[in-house]
């Protein structure tokens, strides 16, 4: 992310808004940790979505092709950005869309605005939106005096309990219908008293305390989960039919869709419509699926605005390593299955974007260095797990890893004095420089041994390294190092084993046979 | 500078190194393999696994079946361009006689409201084309389908849809449909699963859709 361009902007534009961890990683999730509701609720969430998924996917004698197809579509995206931008622009605007341009959240959410303002109306009814998540348009509107309704069940019940959503593609799992009962007998006006906490019953009292927002609504706002640039065609993908009444009923439709949502073609759409539904929801396909371009005169909204959104996206596409994480089509295949999300949650990564996505998306739009973002790039074991399940293939591992290269880089940018990282370093430095410095440190092994105690484990080390044992025990160094073994195991022609300055013993077996287990 | 041509330059420096545009493998699958009473058999499954009724008759029965389908619901709403010869066997608007219902037509001359459509039980429309291994039903507003709102706001949607214009794969599809055509795909009812992740079928959209494939 570093680098100048000449007569370019000098520096990466980065994003604003609900991007950022506002506490370190490790210390929301050492409280989210504690909560067992939310961690039961998680597992069974993520198990559940993660069979689906695989029995779907498993069904596709062709899956991986589309994979392939899905990456290779997406790179080729953003490497032409600029001229598909246009092209879809001159396609929306020709059938009587007009288009916006947003910089960041602010511009953003002050053009909604006043696109609102200018139909005098002071409610709009929402489709659920990552995006209009991401620049906290709901709490900007009431701000100004506007009351924003979301209609998607689970965003509101989020949003009647005045939450924050969890899980981008169930973003209420963090409650159970009991919780969800409390809410609706709690906040919604006309509420049956009798009301159960069945799932049918709660989805029909949604229903009705819905249905005359639909029916009267003058304006909507939504999102896209895709835009075709060759025919200027938004698509909205869903599952309960709010999304349908939003982009049908009302006059006027605001779109609020990041830069980078676009494909070149509508063909690449039978690719998209494959790899989404099967990765996100673990179906064959969702229950509906909305595409409309500019305005059918006739037919839906009249009056149809999109807002392209930066926020960030450009500067997270200036990273090379990091660009592909723009290519996310935001299923949530990466986060039911990553062991750290399963047991976290999404709270935990502050940001809109949680999961191994967030950890990547959320730093490299804001930068490494906003509030405490540089924490999330750790929040993952680098098990590889989200690499295999995402649709398009991004290498999130190796961007994680990259990303904590800049973390590292930029603290070291402002550090002068040696840390005690610098310290381990450079004696790490000096014991693998040289087998003999080696040899000479492995002496010291029987000292970790008996420092262990006899229950064989090390519960807390001194320094920064005491960090690994807050939350772990360390089992015991073995007696005798690898290399003490080999050379015992392995007699070399002429007795001497390079490296180690010693004659070969007469040592049996391998070196942890002996050892005592892991705690 | 404009909001525009400063993103358009950001994009600009941020794609400095000017990655290749990579050629794009088209390997999966773009055409049907089945036979067309293989497609059939498929969709059917599909539907009925997203808790869609289906029923399958000859072509020539299309009016009889619909009259059954129909009986004992108070209103419906058409297309102005459903085939006539479908409505055939109800007995015509106001006589209401033996529980058929009224019928109103939504035409360009003549567009329901929204609280019309609200009061009306029922819509029937036409589709352009499914998709069998998905289950998926297009409709694409043309006039035997009708404007989006019609399929929307009634509580039942029949669809009629013809053998032949079932495909196996996305693909075939999409190259079917016009991408500027205000569409909607179907799979089913509308359903949540956002409480506990139990599927309920049946929230905003109509919680009850019949299919009728004719051969
Ligand atoms: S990174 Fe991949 S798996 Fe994760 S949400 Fe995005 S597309 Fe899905």
């Amino acid at each position: 992310m570093s680098g100048t361009f000449l007569g370019m902007p000098a520096l990466p534009a980065y994003g604003h808004g609900n991007l950022n961890a506002t506490e370190p990683f490790p210390k929301a999730a050492h409280r989210e940790l504690g909560n067992a509701q939310l961690r039961a609720n998680l597992g069974h969430a993520t198990h559940t979505i993660r069979d689906k998924r695989l029995k779907v996917v498993a069904e596709l004698p062709d899956w991986e092709d589309m994979r392939d197809s899905g990456s290779a579509i997406k790179n080729a995206t953003m490497a032409q950005l600029p001229a598909l931008l246009e092209q879809f622009e001159a396609n929306f605007t020709a059938r009587g869309g007009t288009i916006h341009w947003a910089r960041d959240a602010q511009e953003a959410n002050e053009i909604v605005t006043s696109l609102v303002r200018a139909t005098g109306e002071t409610e709009v009814v929402k489709v659920k939106s990552m995006a209009t998540q991401e620049i906290g348009l709901n709490e900007y509107l009431e701000d100004q005096g506007i009351a924003a309704f979301e209609t998607d069940l689970a965003e509101l019940i989020v949003q009647l309990d005045h939450d924050k959503p969890s899980h981008i593609l169930v973003p209420a799992i963090h409650k159970n219908r009991s919780q969800i009962r409390e809410i609706f007998l709690r906040e919604m006006e006309d509420v049956d008293p009798a009301l159960t906490d069945e799932p049918a019953r709660l989805a029909e009292a949604a229903r009705r305390h819905l249905r005359k927002k639909f029916l009267t609504a003058k304006v909507a706002v939504s999102g896209a989960n895709f835009g075709l640039a060759d025919t200027g065609t938004l698509t909205v993908v869903e599952s309960e039919g709010n999304g349908r009444m939003c982009l049908t009923l009302p006059d006027t439709l605001i779109t609020v869709m990041g830069i980078e949502k676009l494909l070149p073609s509508w063909s690449d759409l039978e690719v998209f419509m494959q790899l989404l539904p099967r990765s996100s929801t673990g179906e064959r396909m969702n229950p509906y699926t909305s595409l409309w371009t500019g305005v059918t005169p006739g037919d839906g909204p009249q009056n149809v605005h999109l807002v392209l959104l930066d926020n960030g996206r450009t500067a997270a596409l200036a990273d090379e390593m990091g660009r592909t994480a723009l290519n996310c089509i935001r299923c949530s295949a990466c986060m039911n299955v990553c062991p750290v999300y399963e047991r976290t949650g999404g709270h935990a990564y502050g940001s809109t974007y949680p999961g191994p996505i967030g950890a990547i998306l959320s730093p490299l739009m804001t930068g490494i260095k906003s509030e405490k973002n540089n924490s999330l790039p750790y929040a993952s074991s680098l098990c590889g797990a989200c690499f295999d399940a995402c649709p398009v293939k991004i290498n999130i591992p190796e961007i994680l890893v990259h990303l904590r290269g800049e973390d590292v880089d930029s603290r070291r940018a402002t550090i002068k004095v040696p840390t005690q990282m610098d310290l381990m370093m450079k004696g790490a430095e000096w014991a693998f420089s040289d087998g003999a410095h080696l040899g000479l440190l492995e002496k010291g092994l029987p000292l970790g041994r008996l420092a262990a105690g006899r229950d064989k484990v090390i519960k807390k080390l001194p320094g920064l390294a005491g960090k690994w044992t807050r939350s772990r025990d360390l089992p015991a160094p073995p007696g005798q190092s690898f290399r003490q073994w080999w050379a015992r195991d392995h007699k070399a022609p002429d007795g001497v084993v390079p490296g180690t300055g010693t004659t070969n013993g007469t040592g049996t077996g391998s070196p942890t046979e002996s050892e005592g287990g892991q705690a | 500078m404009s909001a525009r041509e400063d993103i358009l330059n950001r994009i600009g420096a941020a794609l400095r190194d000017a990655p290749a545009v990579p050629d794009i493998p088209r390997n999966y699958r773009r055409v049907s393999a089945m036979t067309a009473e293989q497609r059939l058999e498929q969709l059917v499954d599909r539907l009925v696994d997203y808790k869609a009724s289906v029923f399958v008759v000859p072509a020539a029965e299309a009016a009889g079946k619909l009259a059954e389908l129909l009986a004992g619901t108070a209103s419906v709403v058409v297309p102005h361009g459903l085939p006539q010869e479908w409505l055939s066997a109800l007995p015509p608007a106001g006589t209401d006689d033996a529980g058929s219902p009224a019928v109103a037509v939504d035409s360009p001359q003549r567009r329901l409201t929204v609280a019309e459509l609200d009061a009306v039980d029922a819509v029937v429309t036409a589709a352009a084309v499914a998709v069998s291994e998905t289950g998926t039903i297009m409709l694409d507003g043309s006039p035997s389908q009708g404007r989006r709102i019609i399929s929307l706001v009634p509580d039942r949607h029949v669809c009629v849809l013809r053998a032949a214009d079932i495909v196996e794969v996305l693909p075939e599809a999409v190259a079917r449909l016009e991408a500027t055509a205000p569409q909607t795909w179907i799979s089913g009812p509308s359903a949540t699963s956002d409480i506990e992740l139990e599927r309920v079928e049946g929230v905003h959209g109509p919680r009850t859709l019949d299919v009728l494939i004719l051969q």
